[in-house]
């Protein structure tokens, strides 16, 4: 059903985890649907992405979407983040099921959520980067088990 | 390669070696049409014969009222659209439940899109359908009351026998889809008042493509297709002899070993539920603990994603199923654990092992540690987790 570099991408997971006191910190998706992902990014005074990290709560595809999304940005500058579209994702990795696609767009979406995060907290207007709609809602997350 | 641990056995099983033997004569040496009228034809009529009689005294009923399909999905099919075509003139309401295979559901939803009216009956947190809902249901109209034996994601066994009664008392049809439970638990076509039942060959050892509906005489009921006088003309088409020798041949042993059989597959069962409970936090178990199919496991992990699972246990030589929205093609988990009351984000984290007469301890061993791993690697990665720790540490 996966590709190999999808496969490759969810068995070993590139930049999986979190970074304390990030520069921007981005979550999209919803548990209802089944994905989520969160990108924290750390963007130095040059503007550069000098590291990112993900987590993600998803299928196969929604894996290795976010990990190749991390390394499509990381070393790039804001500019450069935001032209990474959700088909440079899927291109990267060699394709998805056509049920699977959006994850890729899940992917592209965290990424500029983290942006607009970065924005917010530096008081900054990135040309081209609108409000993300995050669709993660407060009391589903509550759900009691 | 590592040795692969088969636990998907309610998605299908492997057809044992005694079947396939039973079959292969049927191929090469005994190919004759059962409808010839040389003596050569005879042999593959009277294999159909013996293998019909065999699933006849399997439920307690005659070898007239079994009618051989391609499997259970047109059996379910052929007892709901031809009950409905032919009672129209007593009535169009027809009741089931809300976890029926989609054989079942499917096939209500198009009769819905054709002037049927369609009651879903909900279930308890087990998945039990509940006996006064149904009563309150019963309409002047209904025609078909259609309720499986025992559901295949989470192994709940419905109170057949319960339904039945209530159903002849009211004279109104059933019809039970018994392909997870035939062969599993003990099925009686009179005791249970049962007028019409499917069940299918692979899932009880059995090959692909060949199953059976069994109709009570006296039932009023169309054929489905039409063409040759084969299956007292209710079923055309050329006999797939070595399919029903195969089913014959996989019922006889599935009976005969069915009570050894469950119980070390319930004992097995237990096992692993108990582990997975004690040594996988934020883990459940759906579906009830007695009247529960034998082979039947189903779990749900809080924080993670069903596929993903998969996967990771399939690297592990691991089989396995799962109700998640991503292994259904659709965006939305599996309707049994919805209709269980599961919310969403808990339906997606569910994990299906169903066990056959081949597993053993030390594969559930092996199976419980893999969870073990996986689902603690998964939640590492996940937001809903990282979500649920902090919120408890500042608690
Ligand atoms: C409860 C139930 N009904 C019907 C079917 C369909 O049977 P078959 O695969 O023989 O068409 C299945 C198998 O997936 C099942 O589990």
């Amino acid at each position: 059903m996966y590709s190999e570099k999808v496969m490759d991408h969810f068995k070993n997971p590139r930049n999986m985890g979190e970074i304390e006191n990030a520069s921007g910190v981005g979550t999209v998706g919803n548990a209802k649907c089944g994905d989520i992902m969160r990108m924290f990014l750390d963007i130095d005074d040059n503007g550069i992405i000098q590291d990112v990290k993900f987590k993600t709560f998803g299928c196969g595809a929604a894996v290795a979407t976010s990990s190749m999304a991390t390394e499509l940005v990381k070393g790039k500058t804001i500019q450069e983040a935001l032209e990474v579209t959700n088909k440079a994702v899927m291109e990267a990795l060699d394709g998805l099921p056509p049920v699977k696609v959006h994850c890729s767009l899940l992917a592209e979406e965290a990424i500029h959520a983290a942006l607009w995060d970065y924005a917010e907290k530096n008081g900054i207007k990135i040309d081209g980067l609108e409000k993300p709609k995050s669709d993660i809602s407060e009391e589903e997350e509550d759900e009691e088990y | 390669m590592k040795k692969m641990i088969y636990l998907d056995n309610a998605a299908t099983t492997r057809t044992a070696p005694e079947v396939v033997e039973a079959m292969l004569p049927y191929f090469t040496e005994y190919y004759g049409n059962a409808s010839s009228i040389y003596e050569f034809g005879a042999k593959s009529k009277e294999a159909i014969t013996k293998a019909r009689e065999t699933i006849a005294n399997a439920l307690g009923a005659r070898d007239n009222e079994i009618y051989f399909t391609a499997g259970g999905s047109e059996a379910d099919n052929w007892a709901i659209k031809a009950t409905a075509e032919a009672y129209r003139d007593k009535g169009n309401h027809i009741i089931t439940s809300k976890i029926e295979h989609h054989a079942v559901l499917h096939t209500c939803q198009y009769l819905e899109k054709n002037g049927f009216e369609v009651t879903y009956l909900d279930v308890d947190e087990q998945g039990m359908v509940k006996l006064e809902q149904l009563k309150a249901a019963i309409r002047p109209t209904t025609i078909l009351i259609t309720i499986m034996l025992a559901n295949n994601e989470i192994g709940t066994i419905e109170p057949v026998a319960e339904i039945g009664k209530i159903a002849k008392e009211h004279g109104i049809l059933f019809h039970t889809d018994a392909v997870q439970a035939f062969g599993q638990v003990p099925i009686n076509v009179d005791e249970m008042n049962i007028d019409m039942l499917s069940a299918s060959g692979h899932k009880l050892n059995g090959p692909k493509g060949i199953g059976f509906l069994y109709i009570r005489k006296g039932v009023k009921i169309r054929s489905f297709i039409h063409g040759g006088a084969q299956e007292r003309k209710r079923r055309a088409g050329t006999e797939n002899v070595t399919g029903i020798v195969g089913m014959g041949k996989a019922v006889e042993l599935a009976l005969s070993t069915m009570e050894e059989r469950a119980a070390r597959e319930r004992e097995l069962r237990d096992y692993l539920m108990s582990r997975i409970l004690k040594e996988v936090p934020f883990s459940r178990v759906n579906g009830p603990r007695e009247n529960r199919l034998p082979n039947n496991a189903s779990f749900c992990f809080q924080f993670i994603e069903g596929e993903s699972l998969l996967i990771m246990l399939d690297m592990g030589g691991i089989c396995g199923s799962s109700g998640s929205a991503c292994t259904s093609g659709s965006l939305d988990p599996s309707h049994v654990l919805l209709a269980i009351g599961l919310p969403h984000e808990i339906a997606h984290g569910s994990l299906r092992l169903t066990l056959g007469a081949d597993t053993t301890k030390e594969d559930i061993d092996v199976t419980v540690e893999a969870v073990k791993k996986i689902v603690a690697k998964l939640r590492e990665m996940s937001p809903l987790y990282e979500d649920f720790m902090k919120k408890n540490a500042k608690k």
